[in-house]
């Protein structure tokens, strides 16, 4: 048990390394992923987190595979595609998926284009899938200074990201804040995704994002618990992911997804809210 | 002089250039109960979200004033799946006093449970908003606007697919807030619930067709001169150049609406 469990974060520094970026990523990203569930843009991370593969590229095609300028580069193109798509969609007609889809498939077949300019298919595999075991110093403080500025942005904003969610035209009939905060979340999801790519790569830094957020739901019916659950499925996720990485040889990212995804289908089935409790329910009813 | 909450210059409003509703002048005084009457496209929502401040007009002056606006608008974009309890919704009628960090004190949990028991859902705080009927969130909805301490309050056909009973109950609290000294403006269908309860009223044909008492107002000439209205949204339609001279758009002119709002 010990063998399995602790051991290898005591051996192995690149572990405990792993193990505090993951874990400090799921605390930040997981409440960022719930409330993009409930504004209906659960696959605004995805798109997200191909829309900063030209920032990501431009660093790289600048500065080889450093973090910092990658992580930078990824930062301003993310933050300009979901400003562009945010803005376009409220003063115009058009919603945010579809100004969302056009500037994202802009922003991706960019990246795509720089990438084949300047590296090879493996390079782009790499910036795609990034790397949990090779976490240096840069990338975790980079890390915990996201999500420091991540839980400040969402306690202190808590009330208006719930109205905006619940009830946008309440929210615009007695104050301005609705705008500024849709930017401000939107900015903070790009900010996680970034976060994410270092750990996981552009591909699935969205997935610790979004699935523990989409597992919490069939646990709980208000947003404060729902993102202390989705907080909880994601570090659990890391935790099981790095050991099934470490002891099975397989690629980090994927391994803490799957597990993410393996308590997700529990959480559909078994949840309170979940299939077997809507299947079974007794036949028995309370009277009112 | 009087006090006017409201007040309408020669105001137009509309989308993307074409008018909803035209050249509408005339006011409304401090804390009259006024409904607002008129077909469907008469431009009564949109009179209603210039006023709230939704919609910018296109010429013309919407002056409101007011220190706090409680606004139910016809459509909501309230989002019932959304998990949240009963209490996180009206607690929301706090925001113009406690704002975006105000911590509710004793006092308002006391203010929120008196509402909730005013619109008839006392105990209801914890219950799951996907669970309650059409009714129950209307009432909801009320207490919430009751909670915003409001001194101007708009309601956008607050009784659409509502019950007997609920509609009851919540006109009474409407004429209740009346009664404290809030302006209350409230679109409505129904003639006789107008008649009943609301001593002003605002019949719109895209235009002011009489602006007034109700009995005054509500008569078969107005009535009839209000169903008769182009309706359709006219792409080549020309430009209007009605002007905001009496009888040029509206059949009654400044001089009706001034006096009866002066004698509210």
């Amino acid at each position: 048990m010990y063998d399995y469990l602790i051991a290898p974060f005591l051996q192995y520094g690149f572990m405990q390394r792993a193990l505090f970026g993951s874990l400090v990523l799921a605390v930040s990203c997981a409440p960022v992923g719930v409330f993009l569930m409930l504004r209906r843009m659960s696959l605004t991370g995805d798109a997200m987190s191909h829309a900063i593969l030209p920032g990501a590229a431009l660093g790289f095609v600048f500065f080889g595979l450093d973090i910092i300028p990658m992580t930078l580069g990824g930062l301003i193109v993310g933050l300009v595609v979901a400003l562009g798509a945010g803005a376009v969609s409220r003063l115009t007609i058009q919603k945010e998926d579809a100004s969302l889809a056009a500037f994202y498939l802009i922003s991706l077949a960019l990246g795509v284009l720089l990438v084949s300019w300047r590296g090879s298919s493996v390079d782009l595999m790499h910036v795609l899938f990034g790397s949990v075991l090779a976490l240096n110093n840069a990338a975790l403080a980079l890390i915990v200074i996201i999500a420091v500025i991540t839980l400040l942005a969402l306690a202190i904003f808590w009330r208006a990201l719930v109205a905006e969610c619940l009830d946008p035209l309440f929210l615009r009939s007695v104050s301005r804040v609705g705008a500024p905060v849709h930017f401000l979340f939107l900015a903070l999801a790009v900010l996680n995704l970034v976060a994410g790519f270092q750990a996981l790569g552009t591909l699935l830094s969205v997935g610790l994002m979004m699935v523990p957020a989409a597992a919490s739901r069939f646990w709980s019916n208000q947003v404060g618990p729902m993102c202390l659950i989705a907080i909880a499925i994601a570090a659990v996720s890391t935790l099981g992911g790095l050991l099934l990485s470490y002891h099975a040889s397989l690629p980090s990212g994927p391994a803490i997804i799957l597990t993410a995804g393996g308590i997700y289908f529990l959480s559909t089935l078994a949840g309170r809210r979940g299939v077997l409790r809507n299947a079974f329910t007794p036949r028995r009813h309370r009277a009112a | 002089m009087t006090d006017h909450c409201l007040r309408f210059e020669n105001l137009t409003l509309g989308y993307a250039g074409h008018a909803a509703i035209h050249h509408l002048s005339g006011g409304v005084e401090r804390g009259a109960l006024t409904a607002i009457v008129g077909a469907n496209g008469s431009g009564k929502s949109t009179l209603v979200k210039g006023i709230a401040g939704i919609l910018k007009p296109i010429s013309g002056i919407c002056s409101a004033r007011y220190r706090r606006l409680a606004y139910l608008p016809q459509q909501s974009e309230l989002d019932r799946s959304f998990p949240a309890r009963v209490i996180d919704l009206i607690s929301l009628g706090f925001w113009q006093r406690r704002g975006l960090l105000g911590r509710l004190t004793k006092a308002d949990r006391a203010d929120l449970a008196g509402c909730l028991s005013a619109v008839g859902l006392a105990g209801f705080e914890d219950r799951p908003l996907d669970s309650l009927s059409g009714g129950q969130m209307q009432r909801a909805l009320f207490a919430r606007a009751m909670l915003q301490d409001a001194d101007l309050i708009l309601l956008d056909e607050p009784f659409n697919a509502v019950d007997a009973r609920t509609i009851a109950d919540l006109v009474q609290l409407v004429r209740r807030w009346a009664a404290e000294g809030r302006t209350v403006l409230c679109v409505l269908h129904d003639h006789a619930l107008v008649r009943e309860h609301f001593p002003q009223t605002l019949l719109l044909a895209r235009k002011a067709v009489a602006l007034g008492r109700t009995e005054v107002v509500l008569t078969p000439e107005n009535l009839l001169r209000a169903r008769n209205f182009q309706e359709s949204w006219d792409e080549p339609a020309g430009w209007c150049e009605d002007g905001p001279s009496p009888g040029a758009g509206s059949s009654v002119g400044q001089g009706a609406v001034d006096k009866v709002s002066a004698n509210v």
